[in-house]
């Protein structure tokens, strides 16, 4: 049987765009070697989510709905996913590139004795053998992966595959699952910022560097944020200097991310930079150097000051957002 | 206690890749190699530990072919009390995690270290399934390490969080940024007295690789960026919505 598992990731109960672009990615994959696309869920989440999943192509849900998932301990959720894809004869097992299924991927595919292909950017170009396309050496080249056993475990790079509805309804099954060990650590405290909108699901990113000269100046770019509802990142020298958290880091040492709109103010371009957002759909640039790197990584490009272009910004973001 | 760092020797991140063989291989030529930039602060974390007197020994290990011995000597001149190499040419992670798992079974170490991914094949994968392949608990996204009164504490990065954890026993913890502040480089007498410290080469069981990189290629060049007046503002707007469409 060739059946696709997926881990349809939720935060609170909802499911958010990564999850359901995973959907449509297995449901893909499903056509193409006529077996099902699955999903599996940990922890509590209600039906009217649960049918979304079924509006992406999914045909049969797991919901483990009892257990100690959140957070995310890897012991507990590899052995929740590779149970998972014994039980539906899974062939192929997929997660998003987030922060846990690059965590538990691994895990999975030794437990299965599949090959793994992390951060692939799209379907396969041929299913036997597996043979799919990815990013490597941190986005400066393409490799592809051909993978040698029955079974394969991949995660897919966000917003690579878009979404794609199709109808459908799935079946839940709630499901236990047999042997899950227990925590592997002690937790001793857990804090989370409660709504904020995380950088790995915005679909447009706002971020400055050096160029705004310290965290005094971060107004402009906090409204042009709000404005446009974008999340705010920063590049490395900034949060190492304190001007901004450092889960706002982006690049190469830091977050990763791929959204539709990427605004680079007063940010040089260095190589280590592009690494984390050379997979944006557009990039705009804000820098007073035209020689500065960033133009040939952008889409678009304002030269100036951004001390005067960010605000002028603002306030052309808010003429276009009054009239559409 | 004893911290085993897990080391990949990587092109330097500013190398231009090009690829040879008909694309199925990377172009060695001119290529500046250097350690993998979260194995790097993952050891100087460990160090900073050893230094603090919570760690009895550091020692690092990378599976590849005698060319990775430079940046192994270089662990060794950062302050690593030993090194180990085995001796294989790796297709896949797995493989890589398999035979640190084989070679594991006759160690001791309290903690593993593995960087969040290696800056050439960007796969996170060696790490988890080292630890995957050894039975030893994991951890991942961890940016804090400390040992007070012999408890070890970690704190790691959730989605929208962070957690603190206490481990109890063995474990491997794959870090990533906040770990360390800034990479530790060699002292002049750091890259003297590493010329003595050991270096062991270990032959390699053979483990077969479950993937293998076919090809290799370049990612489409961009487009030009298309400038706009800055006195114009609304100019962008307009643009992003109606020819880029992403607003
Ligand atoms: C191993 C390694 C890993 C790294 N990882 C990362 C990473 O993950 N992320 C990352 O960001 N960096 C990373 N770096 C650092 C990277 O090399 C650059 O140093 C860094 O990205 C530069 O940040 P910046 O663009 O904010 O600052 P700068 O390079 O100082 O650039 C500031 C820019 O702002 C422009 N500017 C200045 N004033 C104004 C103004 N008034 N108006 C308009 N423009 C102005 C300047 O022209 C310049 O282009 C890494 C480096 C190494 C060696």
């Amino acid at each position: 049987m060739s059946n696709i598992l997926y881990l349809a990731e939720h935060r609170e109960g909802s499911f958010r765009k990564p999850a359901l672009e995973l959907a449509s990615y297995a449901h893909a994959l499903a056509r193409q070697t006529g077996g099902q696309a699955i999903a599996l869920v940990l922890g509590k989440v209600g039906a009217d989510q649960l049918s979304r999943l079924g509006s992406y192509g999914t045909q049969h849900i797991l919901h483990a709905a009892e257990g100690s998932f959140d957070p995310m301990d890897n012991g507990i959720w590899s052995t929740a996913v590779a149970e998972a894809a014994i039980k539906v004869s899974a062939r192929l097992v997929v997660f998003s590139a987030s922060l846990q299924g690059r965590a538990i991927a691994p895990a999975v595919a030794v437990r299965l004795e599949a090959g793994l292909v992390a951060g692939v950017n799209g379907l396969p170009s041929s299913m036997q053998p597996l043979t799919v396309e990815r990013k490597v050496y941190s986005g400066k080249a393409l490799a592809t992966v051909v993978v040698h056993t029955e079974k394969a475990v991949m995660t897919l790079s966000p917003n690579t595959f878009g979404l794609k509805e199709s109808s459908g309804d799935a079946v839940a099954e709630v499901w236990t699952v047999p042997t899950l060990p227990s925590l592997s650590f002690e937790v001793l405290e857990t804090s989370r910022s409660e709504g904020k909108l995380l950088l790995s699901e915005a679909d447009v990113v706002v971020s400055a560097g050096r160029g705004m000269k310290g965290h005094e100046h971060w107004k402009p770019v906090e409204d042009l944020a709000t404005v446009l509802g974008a999340a705010t990142a920063c590049s490395r020298p900034v949060s190492d200097e304190g001007w901004r958290p450092h889960g706002e880091h982006v690049g190469q040492t830091g977050k990763i991310i791929a959204p539709n709109l990427y605004f680079a103010l007063g940010i040089s371009g260095a190589v280590q930079h592009i690494a984390g957002v050379s997979s944006s759909k557009v990039i705009v640039a804000v820098n007073k150097d035209p020689e500065a790197p960033i133009f040939g990584a952008a889409d678009y490009g304002i030269l100036g000051d951004v001390h005067t272009v960010v605000p002028a910004l603002v306030e052309a973001a808010k003429r276009f957002k009054e009239n559409s | 206690m004893k911290i085993l760092v897990c080391m990949s020797n990587v092109p330097d991140t500013t190398t231009k890749v090009r690829f040879t063989d008909g694309n199925t291989r990377l172009d060695a030529a001119g290529i500046q190699w250097i350690i993998n930039p979260w194995d790097e602060l993952a050891l100087t974390r460990a160090l900073e530990l050893k230094d603090a007197g919570a760690i009895s020994a550091v020692e690092v290990i990378n599976v590849g072919p005698a060319l990775t011995e430079a940046t192994l000597r270089k662990a060794l001149a950062i302050g690593a009390d030993k090194a180990w190499r085995i001796d294989a040419e790796t297709a896949d992670g797995y493989q890589v995690a398999q035979l640190l798992a084989q070679w594991l079974k006759d160690q001791a170490f309290d903690i593993l270290l593995a960087g969040v991914e290696s800056s050439d094949y960007n796969s996170s994968g060696v790490g988890i399934m080292l630890a995957a392949l050894a039975g030893i608990p994991s951890v991942s996204n961890v940016s804090g390490l400390s040992i007070e009164g012999g408890q070890v504490i970690l704190k790691r990065e959730i989605e929208g969080g962070q957690q603190q954890l206490k481990a109890h026993g063995p474990f491997l913890a794959v870090v990533q940024k906040g770990i360390a502040l800034e990479p530790r480089i060699p002292s002049m007498r750091g890259i003297m007295t590493a010329r003595t410290k050991p270096l062991e080469v270990v032959p390699a069981h053979p483990v077969a690789a479950r993937t293998a990189y076919q090809a290799f290629s370049l990612p489409q060049p961009k487009g030009s960026c298309r400038m706009v007046d800055p006195e114009q503002p609304d100019e962008l707007f307009r643009l992003l919505h109606e020819e880029a469409r992403v607003i």
